[in-house]
């Protein structure tokens, strides 16, 4: 079936994206691997003067290279990295995030827009990661991103989709890829974003922290799959009997 | 000069792409930002490091 | 003025007519071309029946033959919505037709050049007084009308009009011919909320056919008009076909369409539909598939509602007593009242004749009773204008 994800012009068959982070970088080859991911973010640091150890060395040819601008505190902050990022020459994708609450870890959608519109002028296809606000993600969208990212829960949280309806009303009033990104902490949370009809799922700790990481991998590529398909397939509702009019409603017409 | 936070020694006038092959830094992977202002792959060569530059060397962690 | 005839191409502007980009109506066109309504089925149209959120392909099921046997469920889920958004209340207004001279040649209207009837134009003073009269009534709601004709009723005449109707009216509404978005600044300026365009049918090559004459006949100035008067500051726009005209469920489809696209386009934007039909020929004895009867109406009207819940509904006096009380709260929002469609009859005779003719010409009074007994909340106004 031809069901193509599409950002940015750029087709996927998978709609499982990966957080690379907190899991070793040995790990990340089985782990794209039994997962079907297409698609993983990166995040840039300062070399190691020590280690001369790139993750980019674990990065099988074909995957595409999403750099996050994690530890940006602002839009400057944000646009600076995305700039780096794009300079290390691996592609014209990047992820904004924006933080500056280091409690909660969530993300200035406000800075989010500035840099969104700054980086879509510059080339960049930019996937902005927000709090589900219909206003802002519209903001971002007419800026120029490519997909909106909003978050399910909290970054780590695994606590699943506290913003789900949230959520939904991005997909019924945008027109780009929504893709829910943080706080996924399950496999059937996965499923069910997608059977509501998001168009991916970025998932990290949920992976990283599980017992047996490459079979959690593929759990979510199996979760992911099969909500896709029921999506597609179109869910029945269970409709509530409200029991019968007295007498019809349509009862006056005459012709 | 100053790299990534750090006084580091070098040779006054080399090129920044002769500075990094000596320091063992992998440009492949890498983005250099040189007194805030990023430095294209292809200026590597023709770029000269000089007295009091501050320098970032970066490249992708897992994260994100 | 430049006169427009039937050597001028329906498809392009002419000088004077400010041209904006066209984006949604080359998608509503071709959208209403690939419309195939045979090809829904009734499981399609139970699905949307059960869906809180419907989309373009929604709103093309429940406008399809398919959804005829289920217009009873329609009608039940039509009016849950319309509760949802908008209570019981149901706005009450009337239109005041200030002028009928008319440039265009429009092969169905009582209005058009060739017609030969009554043309008249109130002055300012008899504007007034028509104002005054209808103002007693206790509506607070007011749509004002004019034919096309720059020459005679052009944007200053209108504006001076719509100056008076606000200070004695909480909304002004026009419906007139088609402006240029510093005019519908202009008109918001002088007081103006407001603004129904019907674009007839949304079949082009229908549409030159019926509009042999005058501005009206240059298809695409005449569809972006409501994205221009929300560009010149209107709050609220309003759309329609007139149903009949040619294949109703794709011109009922394209207006859907039109409000829809527009509304994603300026989301603080209101949008309304209005139904107005074509009655079929009682006695005729050949049956038009264009033909809109009651029930097609109303399947009309209940799939605006599912497809833009937040949407207004107005339901004209074209249509009788009997059917007009029974939609609202299930579908329409507003009804209008006291209603005369001739030139200044409101305050004493007519001095032009009318546009239509009317089937309900029940008072104000009349109209708040019925509201009542339908169950409903009668609302003169919920708006304030700062």
């Amino acid at each position: 079936m031809n069901d193509k994800l599409i950002i940015g012009g750029h087709e996927f068959n998978s709609r499982f994206i990966l957080g690379s982070g907190k899991f070793s970088p040995e790990m990340t080859e089985t782990v794209l691997k039994n997962g079907g991911v297409e698609m993983a973010t990166l995040a840039l640091r300062r070399v190691n003067e020590d280690g001369n150890e790139s993750i980019l060395d674990y990065m099988p040819k074909g995957i595409t290279l999403l750099p996050n601008t994690s530890g940006a505190r602002n839009a400057d902050e944000a646009v600076r990295i995305a700039r780096l990022a794009r300079a290390v020459g691996c592609g014209d994708f990047v992820k904004i995030e924006v933080v500056h609450d280091s409690k909660y870890l969530l993300p200035d959608n406000y800075e989010t827009v500035k840099a969104t519109e700054i980086l879509a002028k510059e080339g960049f296809i930019v996937m902005p990661y927000m709090y589900p606000d219909l206003n802002a993600a519209r903001d971002m969208v007419n800026a120029g991103a490519a997909a909106i990212m909003p978050l399910a829960a909290p970054i780590g949280s695994n606590k699943g989709l506290a913003t789900k309806d949230f959520i939904k009303i991005l997909i019924d009033e945008l027109d780009v890829p929504i893709i829910v990104d943080a706080g996924i902490g399950r496999p059937s949370q996965a499923c069910e974003a997608m059977e509501m009809g998001v168009d991916a799922i970025m998932a990290n700790t949920a992976v990283a922290t599980a017992a047996d990481v490459g079979l959690m991998a593929t759990a979510f590529r199996l979760a992911i799959e099969a909500g896709r398909a029921a999506y597609l397939a179109g869910l029945g509702r269970v409709l509530e009997y409200k029991g019968e009019a007295s007498s019809p409603l349509t009862g006056f017409l005459r012709d | 000069m100053i790299v990534n936070g750090k006084k580091t020694d070098f040779k006054p006038g080399e090129s920044l792409s002769e500075f990094l092959k000596e320091k063992g830094y992998r440009i492949e992977v890498i983005a250099v930002e040189l007194n805030g202002e990023i430095i294209a792959k292809e200026s590597f060569d023709t770029t000269l490091l000089k007295e009091g530059d501050v320098m970032e060397v970066v490249t992708f962690m897992g994260g994100g | 003025m430049l006169k427009v005839d039937r050597s001028f191409s329906h498809m392009e502007y002419v000088e004077g007519m400010e041209q904006i980009p066209h984006d949604i109506m080359d998608k509503v066109l071709e959208m209403r071309k690939n419309y195939d309504y045979g090809k829904y089925t009734g499981a399609d149209v139970k699905r949307t029946l059960m869906k809180d959120n419907l989309t373009p392909e929604d709103f093309a099921a429940l406008l399809s033959p398919a959804a005829a046997p289920y217009l009873e469920d329609m009608a039940a889920r039509a009016k849950e919505v319309t509760h949802a958004h908008f209570g019981n209340a149901v706005t009450l207004f009337t239109p005041l037709y200030i002028a009928n001279y008319c440039e265009n040649h429009c092969v169905y209207c009582g209005f058009n050049c060739y017609n030969r009837i009554k043309r008249a134009k109130l002055t300012m003073e008899e504007v007034e007084k028509e104002l005054k009269t209808i103002a007693e009534t206790g509506l607070e709601d007011i749509l004002i009308l004019t034919g096309e004709s720059r020459s005679m009723s052009g944007v200053e005449y209108v504006g001076e009009a719509v100056k008076l109707a606000a200070k004695y009216f909480k909304q002004v509404g026009l419906e007139i011919y088609p402006l240029n978005s510093d005019e519908y600044r202009y008109i918001h300026e002088c007081g103006a909320d407001y603004v129904c365009v019907y674009q007839e049918t949304y079949n082009p090559d229908k549409y030159e056919t019926l509009h042999l004459r005058g501005h009206k006949r240059i298809f695409p100035y005449r569809f972006n008009a409501q994205e221009r008067a929300i560009r010149g500051g209107m709050r609220l726009v309003s759309f329609g076909a007139l149903l009949g005209l040619d294949d109703f469920r794709k011109d009922a489809f394209a207006t859907g369409l039109h409000a829809y696209y527009l509304q994603r386009k300026y989301p603080h934007a209101e949008i309304s539909f209005s139904p107005p039909r074509l009655r079929p020929i009682i006695n005729d004895a050949t049956v038009n598939p264009n033909d809109v009867h009651e029930t097609q109406l109303l399947q009309v009207m209940t799939a605006y509602r599912l497809f833009m819940p937040f949407a207004g509904i107005t339901i004209s006096t074209r249509e009788r007593a009997g059917f007009r009380d029974n939609v609202i709260g299930m579908c329409a929002t507003k009804i209008s009242a006291g209603v005369n469609v001739g030139v200044g009859g409101h305050s004493g005779e007519e001095k032009g004749d009318e546009q239509f003719d009317i089937s309900d010409g029940r008072s104000v009074e009349e109209v708040h009773a019925a509201i009542k007994a339908h169950g409903c909340q009668p609302v003169y106004n919920d708006y304030v204008r700062v």
